[in-house]
């Protein structure tokens, strides 16, 4: 039999019979990879927010460079992160290389140019009159802000998404962070990796399945969910 | 309530141009002041600086005789636009946005926007989507909205600019017995209206006052050349 129909078919069969190891790095691999996405959310809607509707000098660039940095090589961030959390780096003493915290730190950082970039052209397109509208209407700065980054929801939303699946199927940062240890750091894309070079090939296909089922899976909820709200 | 709001030598600069050009203008509660003028004149950009908007780049907005920053400006005033917004969510959300932003009691919210709506003939809307509405209806949601927080001074924009005749007539009539409470200023090119509207009318051309006077006044006898072929449709951009 062709060797991908027999992954594929034994793919299937560690999906359904629910393999402890697949589980496993399924389970890690959201675990991290979400994580790093809300973490990294947590700093990049207020930048979006300061760059979208505050003014201030070097705005322009600060938007180029984040525009810029979504194209910044896993690999290439990688190996920055790995020289700063080594043992000799300056942030070794932390403590984090090898491990899960250290592949959710690496992804974070991966992930915010995506969610910063994404987010500001989102809250950038909401009808620049309805600032206008909340002040008059009452609104502090604040409640301004609240009322801009509502309407723009969605369009947030999706750059959280595009966010999490980035870091979902990036291999550079998990792997130099991450080493790719099993039960511990061994996440969906570093396994496919492993794998596909050790020739267990149904194996690897079976992760791929995975990673590519929820990655498009919650794309497509999302877009159907926005179809249909208000 | 306050007698009275007022602009003393108000200018504004955008990019090097002057859009407006020591601006003196008083609107007292209780009267409707309609401000006509072609185009560009900057009915709108006054608008603004008074409704707190935006900030003059000389000049200052008094009330009741006291000078009084942006802030302060937006406790006074309201302000309809001529491209009204939506809030998305229902016409109910859209009007109690308001009140609840101006810390309404939660139980009078319901009745206020009640109160409101049937001001603009859109009793029993409260539950239709917003966005979903004509842009007449929505613009009769946005001067609900405005209405609902009871403020000193409603400004509106071009409130009628683009709807249809039976939408007009309804918002000037919200706009007329708005005026019994509060001081009243319209933004128009329409002059028709400024004439059923208001109890004095001011001319802007090019950023300055050149005509100001009590409405009917102001259509018989302009004392400004530019204002009488206004009246006439004669005057130049």
């Amino acid at each position: 039999m062709d060797p991908i129909i027999e992954g594929v078919i034994r793919a299937v069969d560690l999906i359904l019979v629910g393999d402890p190891e697949v589980l496993t790095i399924t389970a890690l691999s959201l675990f991290v990879s979400g994580s790093a996405t809300l973490l990294a959310s947590v700093w990049s809607i207020p930048i979006s927010v300061a760059l979208a509707l505050r003014r201030f000098r070097g705005k322009r660039i600060a938007k180029g460079l984040f525009n810029a940095l979504i194209a910044f090589p896993t690999v290439a961030l990688g190996l920055f992160l790995y020289l700063l959390l080594s043992r000799s780096g300056p942030l070794g003493y932390l403590q984090l290389l090898y491990t899960p915290w250290g592949i959710m730190a690496g992804q974070s950082v991966l992930v915010t140019p995506i969610v910063v970039s994404f987010s500001t052209s989102a809250l950038e397109s909401v009808d620049p009159e309805l600032r206008s509208l909340a002040r008059t209407l009452g609104a502090s700065d604040m409640q301004t802000y609240a009322v801009i980054i509502k309407e723009a929801s969605w369009g947030v939303l999706l750059a959280v998404i595009a966010a999490f699946n980035r870091a979902f199927a990036e291999l550079g940062v998990a792997m130099m962070l991450g080493g790719n240890i099993r039960n511990l750091t061994r996440v969906l894309t570093t396994s496919i990796a492993l794998e596909t070079t050790r020739g267990d090939i149904a194996l690897s296909i079976a992760l791929t399945i995975i990673l590519l089922a929820i990655a498009m899976s919650l794309s497509i909820a999302i877009n159907l969910a926005r179809k249909s709200a208000p | 309530m306050i007698s009275c709001i007022e602009t003393a030598d108000v200018s504004k600069n955008y990019d090097g141009t002057r859009s407006l050009d020591g601006v003196n203008l008083r609107a007292a509660a209780k009267q409707t002041t309609s401000i006509v003028g072609i185009n560009g004149a900057g009915k709108t950009t006054l608008l603004k600086i008074i409704a707190g908007l935006d900030a003059p780049s000389s000049g200052a907005v008094f009330v009741d005789g006291r000078e009084v920053n942006q802030e302060t400006l937006r406790t006074h005033c309201t302000m309809i636009f001529q491209r009204c917004v939506m809030l998305g969510g229902t016409v109910y959300d859209n009007v109690a946005y308001g009140l609840r932003l101006n810390r309404a009691s939660s139980q009078d919210i319901p009745e206020n926007v009640s109160s409101a709506l049937a001001l603009v003939n859109l009793d029993g809307f409260e539950k239709r989507k917003a966005r979903k509405l004509s842009s007449g209806e929505q613009q009769r949601v946005a001067i609900a909205r405005a209405l609902a927080l009871e403020r000193d001074v409603l400004m509106a924009d071009e409130p009628t600019a683009n709807l249809d005749p039976a939408n007009a007539m309804i918002i000037e009539r919200a706009l007329k017995e708005s005026a019994g409470s509060r001081a009243v200023l319209i933004s128009t090119h329409n002059l028709a209206q400024a004439r059923r509207l208001s109890d004095r009318v001011i001319h802007i051309y090019r950023g300055r006052v050149v005509e100001e006077a009590e409405t009917s006044r102001f259509f018989a006898n302009p004392t400004d050349e530019r204002t009488r072929l206004f009246i006439e449709g004669e005057l130049q951009f």
